[in-house]
């Protein structure tokens, strides 16, 4: 055997190689757009097409994976009621598994191959980073991302990126504020996802809160799902409220930890990321089962102090709650119908919204400034920030306990801002009603 | 075969014998090239090949040959590790992720130009390569693995624990542009498609010539037995060290190549999924071949996105078509290593030699067949010498396919 051939001819079979992927990757080169009706990428007189990156599979799954096929519900509602100045709206969702380099490949398949419209609801902190800059330099209007990282509101940066959900700064304030308020002169700690969730919502909760007070900051890498240390370091120090900044997973750790070391502080106050009773609750129920024992996850849930910013579930005469529970039965019904969804479907009617005001024959720039123009609150509890100066998206939150496995309303709505002396205010305005046909008016 | 079959077509066999003297003088002259020019006329070929390939495609399929390449990077250095020193990585997502944060530094805090990064991230990975690998070198199979996967999984939490450097979660943003000589509308893509298509080909011309080298078939025989290679003079512990710094700094240089391409380097990037994915390439492509980690790297980027779109395409909701692609890999896993257990690239050997040999051997081999079916599975003994030389230099089975035997 010559051990020249073997070289000589890896080298021949890798060239026969990369021509045959040259090939192959011509045969199934560009798509292109364009037909009649085509006033920017991705629209055309009959679709309006749209594209996204969910984590579908992998470790954010649970939960989250029902946020877009809850948009695409109201979507399909949409279409079937008309669509968008006679254009149906094309979802197209793609799996990133959380993971930032697939958001990298999946967005560029979308923008570059699919030519879509715009970037709707991307999904997560650290993956929709991996996406921005892209997408502000490719010109794509990236509206309302699904994460509350401050990071969204940067107009000079990132042009094209609109925040849309309550931002963790403000939503740490209008915790904060309940806390200082409610349990003053009492023994806080803080529990929080050492990212920069946690951190933002730390930095809110800290506006508010006295320092004198937080006896105690507790940290967690989501990668580590042992929280015995930082709950015996609560407990030790004699913490009579914990604030978490946790996302459902965790905050379900937290409490079964607490369970297990007999630690009952006074209150638990949880982020509304890591809130929703029936997400929470069937994940007690799970991991305890798991460690072979058996918990109830609504008695557990009972008591837990949160808030929220999406009318609460648990309100059938909310007019939001039953139109979107009937596009729900209608066209996602295999899914609950719990938080998840209902954020999926509301971030959805904000984006027909923003659509139609963006005129008969929409383009990137006019969709754009729609939604510097203002959008009408909609299905959110506050007013939307959004302004040219301003791409932040919902403003307060209302402070609700969990009873029963929904989150009951107490006292206002409040609004805030994201400065250290901005007050939190209650909001005078009030919701708004849903529309009868269910689709916002131009 | 049988003397008997052998004198029936002397005749023809003659002749074929004159034509392929003729044809064997021709290739030995370019035997006698030496390799690194041969290797370099090669990547020459392909490099136009790939450019004419990348201006022809649209943006996003540009995007994917630099996937493709930065993972033949990767891949390529693993599998001769794994396939030619005879050790195992289970910890390679960690040297891409140690290329990618210095690359990233440097790029983004000094400015340094992009081949200058590179070389740096490089070198300092090789150099982390050569500390884990004299630790590695008294390890053998499970406690090797063991040891490398401990760093495929602490590594990435130095992002967390030094945020101030390393940007934490959020991680460091590197934008590149291509140059500005090459036209204003110029799609960003192709220029990574060309970086990064570049650096993979001179990692593969490099790894091609350190394979066939000294180095290489010394690499070869420690692997197969270290005793024998010890008693033959050959320093053990030297070169298996010497077979980590190289594998690691071309998994840092992939990481440099993932830094430009992606964008945006995190830890979340970089876990043990990345390492498992990069090994299972080298194994599906076929360990210790540089074509099999083309071959490897072409699944790995390619399959994901090709199934997600078949599956949706056949009307599949995008939730269920998201697992698709899971499925699809392990199904492709199995099978390749059913039907190929020396990987796409040994497969491919083991077709082509039976193809090959089939056609040499036809005029003798055929009358004689249905009596001796035991030769027909081994037909190089009867054969004149001049055509079994003849069908190695040209086509010959590879040493693992030599093991197999063609049947």
């Amino acid at each position: 055997m010559n051990p020249r051939s073997t070289f000589a001819r890896r080298f021949t079979i890798t060239a026969a190689l990369l021509t045959g992927v040259a090939v192959t990757a011509a045969a199934c080169g560009a798509g292109g757009s364009g037909g009649s009706g085509a006033s920017a990428p991705g629209i055309t007189s009959t679709q309006i097409v749209i594209g996204s990156h969910q984590p579908l599979t992998g470790v954010a799954a649970p939960g989250y994976s029902e946020i877009a096929p809850g948009s695409n519900a109201y979507f399909k509602y949409v279409n079937a009621h008309g669509g968008v100045n006679g254009r149906k709206i094309v979802y197209k969702y793609l799996d990133d598994a959380y993971d930032p380099a697939k958001t990298a490949t999946v967005v560029r398949q979308l923008v570059l191959q699919n030519n879509v419209f715009a970037l709707f609801d991307g999904l997560g902190t650290p993956t929709h980073l991996a996406a921005v800059s892209f997408l502000n330099a490719q010109k794509v209007p990236d509206p309302f991302v699904a994460s509350g990282c401050e990071c969204w509101n940067s107009p000079q940066k990132y042009p094209e990126t609109f925040g849309w959900q309550l931002d963790y700064v403000r939503e740490g304030k209008i915790l904060g504020q309940y806390v200082a308020k409610h349990f003053a002169g009492k023994k806080i700690a803080y529990f929080y996802q050492n990212d920069e969730f946690g951190q933002d919502g730390v930095k809110g909760l800290d506006y508010e809160i006295p320092h004198s007070m937080v006896v105690s900051r507790q940290s967690y890498q989501p990668t580590n799902v042992n929280v015995g240390p930082q709950v015996a370091a609560l407990r030790a120090s004699g913490a009579q409220v914990v604030v978490s900044f946790s996302v459902p997973a965790f905050t379900a750790l937290l409490k079964l930890a607490m369970l297990k070391l007999g630690y009952n502080p006074a209150a638990l106050v949880v982020s509304n990321v890591g809130e929703d009773p029936i997400t929470l609750g069937g994940l007690l129920q799970s991991f305890a089962k798991q460690g072979g024992a058996s918990v109830n996850g609504n008695a557990l849930t009972n008591g837990i102090i949160s808030d929220g910013y999406l009318p609460a579930l648990g309100d059938p005469g909310n007019s939001w709650i039953a139109l979107f529970k009937k596009i729900h039965d209608q066209y996602d019904a295999s899914a609950p119908f719990d938080g998840n969804v209902l954020y999926g479907e509301a971030v959805a009617y904000t984006f027909v919204q923003a659509m139609l005001k963006a005129g008969k024959n929409p383009t990137r720039a006019s969709f754009v400034s729609a939604i510097e123009g203002g959008l009408p609150q909609g299905p959110a509890i506050a007013p939307y920030a959004y302004a040219a100066s301003d791409h932040a998206g919902i403003t307060g939150a209302y402070m609700g306990v969990i009873h029963n496995g929904v989150l009951v309303q107490q006292g206002p709505v409040l609004t805030t801002d994201t400065t250290q002396g901005g007050a939190v205010t209650a909001d005078t305005k009030g919701e708004q009603q849903a529309p009868a046909s269910g689709i916002a008016s131009p | 075969m049988d003397r008997h079959a052998s004198n029936r077509s002397a005749g023809a066999a003659g002749e074929q014998n004159a034509a392929l003297t003729l044809a064997g003088k021709a290739l030995s002259a370019a035997q006698r090239t030496p390799s690194l020019l041969r290797h370099l006329a090669g990547a020459v070929v392909v490099a136009v090949l790939l450019l004419a390939l990348t201006s022809a495609v649209n943006a996003f399929r540009d995007y994917q040959i630099a996937e493709i390449a930065t993972d033949v990077v990767a891949v390529a250095g693993l599998t001769y590790l794994v396939g030619l020193s005879g050790q195992i990585s289970l910890g390679h997502g960690a040297f891409v992720a140690v290329g990618a944060y210095v690359t990233a530094l440097l790029m983004i805090d000094l400015h340094w130009p992009m081949v200058v990064a590179f070389i740096a991230a490089a070198v300092t990975t090789a150099v982390l390569g050569g500390v884990l690998g004299a630790a590695a070198a008294r390890l053998r199979g499970p406690y090797l693995a063991g040891a490398t996967l401990l760093l495929a999984v602490a590594l990435p939490t130095l992002a967390d624990r030094f945020s101030g450097v390393l940007g934490g979660d959020q991680g460091l943003n590197v934008n590149i542009t291509a140059p500005a000589g090459l036209g204003g509308n110029f799609p960003l893509t192709r220029w990574q498609a060309w970086v990064t298509c570049a650096t993979a080909l001179v990692t593969l011309v490099l790894l091609a010539n350190l394979g066939r080298s000294r180095v290489g078939r010394s690499w070869q025989a420690i692997r197969d037995d270290e005793v024998a290679a010890a008693l033959a003079g050959l320093n053990v512990g030297r070169l298996r060290v010497l077979a980590f710094v190289v594998s690691a700094g071309c998994g840092g240089l992939a990481g440099s190549l993932f830094a430009i391409t992606a964008g945006l380097v995190a830890p979340t990037s970089f876990t043990l999924a990345l390492s498992i994915g990069l090994l299972t390439a080298a194994l599906i492509g076929g360990l210790g071949s540089l074509a099999g980690a083309v071959w490897g790297s072409l699944v790995l980027v390619l399959l994901p996105t090709y199934a997600t779109d078949v599956a949706t395409s056949h009307g599949l909701s995008n939730s269920a078509g998201a697992n698709v692609p899971l499925i699809v890999y392990g199904v492709v896993l199995i099978a390749v290593m059913l039907a190929f257990p020396h990987g796409i690239q040994g497969g491919l050997r083991r077709i082509g030699g039976l193809v090959i040999s089939r056609r040499r051997a036809a005029p003798a081999v055929v009358p004689a067949a249905p009596a001796a079916p035991d030769q027909q599975a081994d037909p190089q003994p009867g054969q004149p010498a001049g055509q079994q030389a003849e069908q190695e230099i040209t086509s010959g089975p590879s040493p693992e396919h030599q093991k197999e035997g063609p049947g």
